[in-house]
């Protein structure tokens, strides 16, 4: 489809969302498009993509395709995010239309710095919309503003909004409305369009005498090159970044008469890159004099630093950080259980439905013991995700995780990182990919490469199924403290702060050895905090639960049927099929003789035995047996552990499958973990110990048994080296990390 | 010229913003930021760890490093 030809008169255009991070940008997002978005990555790097569909109703434009840019303070290319904001803006990207207006997101209680970023957007010439976001705070923090003489004085529109209350949406609508007719109305609007005064226009007289000459070499050259990015060329010291409009056959010339222009500015006294923000900030002030009235403070300090001086507070923030963190990981297993235990008994309902309908056979086998005991044991661990994702929803949008790189980033900086690298590593806690990909906020190369290698080892969601598993059923489920803190609850923090505290070492080797660099800096905005917009968080949830139920319809339900494959060929089932038909028959029978039901069972699970260790997983399990032998596994946990290199969570419907295909049935109410506890080696001593599940945790905690999480590695670092890298070193660190643990807790 | 800088402001203090040394990215970052000479700026607290240290700079506040704020040149006011 080609967006060019199918807007205009039909009504279709493109509309970018830009603006300061924290403004409350995804809010106004939900607002205009009604929470339906489409998240994707940008072709080539990746920055998240996210465009939604919004309505106009009264105007020409009867759809609109809202283009969401990621939070920035300005429109530098130092970082991937910054550079993507350009090329959409400037319609580089390919597949994107260059969009027909802007609607720029200000926070009114912090106007000249978010003006920062408007005067950059103004200089790329599209039609502009300002809202003007949090207007309901103004009042309380003693701010006065004057939309009028603002849109005046900007020579823009400006809408005032409160995004999170949704006020003020209709006329932003409407403003935007009016905006795209009267640029459709006047031919070359897009190009006249010219708002009052560009900071650009007060840039030094060498710096544009060399921009003009830049241009008009790109001109030579063949290439179009935006007055803007020339600018940004000149002015960003960045070799990471270049435009993917430049051809690589000048990249080379390009870099070398840059830094020639540079040379020669320094020469003539312009301080690069120190001007344009000066220029910047100079314009920000004429316009908003007269504009803007602070009432004189008293010295009281707002209700956010109060919280502030406590949740930042020596030793009260960061009790309260642990205690926080425990807190919502024991909450997780409080309120998940129910919802866990309906799941669970709707797929043993399912499967048991198709069984009383189908004969015994390959389908039956496939339909029951592949698909529905695999991708149902996965499913359970839906409401344990989904409320993990609304705690960091919550921690996010109430300004708390901020605070909490703000209160970590001396002990980050002693690893060499920064408080940034937290978020990212915090993110992992809920699943590595959102984690990997929020490094991007990262602008040093160094700290960025390091918290993708290590975010994989924070304990994501998709140990939880593991860890569940096995605490379930080997850890005893008692108090201890009066009650107050559950052993299983305990073992479960444990597991999750493993990954965590193995990663510190790891961390400070690859800075040793593997990334020597300069030290990471540590420039962010602490927001105030506020109440947490129970929209914003649901609809983080939402996302994130639908991407799990992918993940459990493709990837899961592959393996599964794989794997059962795998258990059920080769092999003769059809004594098998004939003794299930019997039992079943009898069972159906109104009197049955209890006698002989015990000898079919009895049957049944000796052939059951039988055909699985005649399979090919049967197979490749005597042959992985004595590599996991020393970590206390027995073949069918090797197999298990092989067939979840795809994804984690496959473990568990692995064994699953294998449990279901080896054991009774007809009595299996009791659920998985109760099937683990019975199965035993050989001589009858039961495999599973708590020294067993304890190993298989561990090996968990730390392996890199996760396709998706690999090929995120590759996609941001762009080299097949680091996901290899990943892969072997976890791998590694897993199998010593479970086999220390098996050995210490076998001989205690 | 009396050499001040935000590291020297204890909690409560404020001062203005002078000049910001160095030139680069490092600068540009902070002066983005709204670390621009004439703001008045204000330490409101500090990590529990001594560092980094929050001030309130132009109506939000900001979080630097004592390292960076080491830049930050400024008169007390």
């Amino acid at each position: 489809m080609d967006p060019e030809g199918v807007r205009g008169s039909l009504g279709m255009a493109t509309v970018a969302l830009i603006g300061n991070p924290n403004t409350g940008k995804s809010s106004l997002f939900n607002a205009l498009c009604g929470g339906q978005a489409r998240v994707g990555n940008y072709p080539g790097v990746t920055v998240e993509h996210k465009t939604g569909r919004m309505r106009l109703g009264s105007t020409l434009h009867k759809s609109i395709e809202l283009v969401d840019l990621p939070g920035t303070y300005s429109l530098s290319a130092r970082s991937a995010d910054e550079a993507v904001s350009v090329e959409v803006l400037s319609g580089e990207m390919p597949g994107l239309a260059r969009p027909d207006a802007v609607i720029v997101i200000l926070d009114a209680t912090n106007l000249e710095r978010n003006l920062y970023l408007l005067s950059q957007v103004l200089e790329l010439g599209l039609p502009t919309l300002v809202a003007l976001n949090m207007w309901d705070r103004l009042e309380s923090e003693g701010i006065a503003i004057d939309p009028k003489s603002l849109s005046h004085s900007l020579g823009v529109p400006v809408v005032c909004t409160s995004a999170s209350k949704r006020m003020g949406v209709a006329d932003l609508q409407a403003a935007l409305g009016e905006l795209l007719e009267s640029a459709e109305s006047s031919q070359s609007a897009r190009e006249q369009h010219q708002p009052v005064g560009l900071a650009s226009t007060s840039f030094p007289e060498p710096f544009r005498r060399c921009v003009e000459e830049l241009a008009l070499w790109f001109d030579s050259q063949g290439c179009r090159l935006p007055r803007f990015q020339i600018e940004r060329l000149l002015i960003d010291d960045s070799q990471a970044h270049s435009y993917r409009v430049i051809p690589e056959v000048l990249t080379s010339e390009v870099t070398e008469r840059i830094s020639q222009a540079r040379a020669q500015l320094a020469s003539e006294g312009v301080a690069i890159p120190l001007f344009e923000t000066r220029a910047r900030y100079a314009w920000i002030k004429q316009r908003v004099a007269g504009v803007i009235e602070r009432k004189p403070r008293e010295r009281r300090a707002s209700l956010s630093d109060q919280i502030d001086r406590w949740l930042t507070h020596r030793w009260f923030g960061l009790l309260f950080f642990v205690v926080l963190m425990f807190l919502i990981f024991q909450s997780i297993t409080w309120f998940a259980s129910w919802p866990m235990d309906g799941i669970e008994f709707a797929t043993q309902w399912i499967g048991q439905r198709i069984e009383s309908m189908m004969a015994p056979g390959p389908l039956r086998s496939l339909l029951v013991d592949g698909i529905i005991a695999g991708v149902g044991s996965v499913l359970v661990f839906l409401p344990q995700i989904a409320i993990l994702f609304f705690f960091i929803a919550i921690l996010e949008d109430s300004g708390y995780m901020s605070r909490a790189a703000f209160m970590m980033d001396k002990s980050m900086s002693v690893l060499g990182m920064s408080g940034k690298s937290f978020l990212p590593l915090m993110s992992s806690f809920a699943c590595a990919i959102p984690g990997i990909m929020a490094t991007r906020t990262i602008e040093n190369r160094r700290d960025r490469m390091v918290t993708i290698l290590i975010a994989p080892l924070m304990s994501c969601s998709a140990r939880w199924p593991v860890y569940v598993l096995m605490v379930s059923a080997f850890v005893p489920n008692r108090s201890v403290m009066g009650g107050w803190i559950g052993v299983q609850g305990a073992v479960l923090f444990a597991m999750m702060a493993l990954g965590a505290l193995v990663s510190i070492p790891v961390a400070w080797l690859l800075q040793r050895f593997v990334f020597p660099g300069e030290p990471s800096t540590f420039i962010m905005e602490l927001s105030s905090y506020k109440w947490p917009s129970l929209r914003v968080v649901m609809m983080r949830v939402w996302e994130r639960v639908l991407a799990f139920l992918a993940r459990a319809g493709s990837l899961i339900l592959v393996t599964s049927v794989l794997i059962w494959a795998a258990a059920y060929f080769p092999g003769d089932h059809g004594p098998l099929d004939i003794a299930t038909a019997k039992l079943e028959a009898e069972q159906a029978s109104p009197d049955a003789d209890p006698e002989n039901m015990q000898v079919l069972e009895t049957q049944i699970n000796q052939l059951k035995s039988e055909m699985i260790s005649q399979s090919y997983l049967g197979t490749a399990g005597d042959w992985i047996e004595p590599i996991v032998r020393p970590l206390g596994w027995d073949g069918k946990i090797g197999v298990a552990v092989l067939a979840s290199f795809p994804a984690r969570e496959v473990i568990v419907a692995t064994l699953g499958t294998i449990y279901s295909l080896g054991a009774d049935q007809d009595e299996n109410s009791q659920g998985l973990a109760a099937q683990l506890r019975s199965a035993t080696w050989p001589d009858g001593r039961p495999v599973y110990t708590l020294a067993t599940a304890c190993s298989i945790m561990v090996f968990f905690a730390l392996c890199a048994q996760c396709v998706s999480t690999l090929v995120t590695i590759r996609r941001e670092t762009n080299s097949w080296r680091w996901p290899i890298f990943s892969f072997v070193y976890m791998t590694a660190l897993a199998y010593a990390g479970a086999w220390i643990v098996y050995n210490l807790m076998s001989f205690w | 010229m009396d050499n001040t800088t935000l590291n020297d402001l204890l909690e409560g203090q404020a001062g203005t913003i002078i000049d910001i040394q160095g030139n680069d990215s490092l600068s540009a970052r902070l002066m983005e930021m709204g670390l621009i000479p004439g703001e008045r700026v204000e330490m409101v607290g500090q990590a529990p760890m001594g560092d980094p240290v929050e001030y309130s700079v132009v109506g939000y506040r900001l979080s630097l490093r004592r390292v960076e704020a080491r830049r930050v040149w400024i008169q007390r006011v």
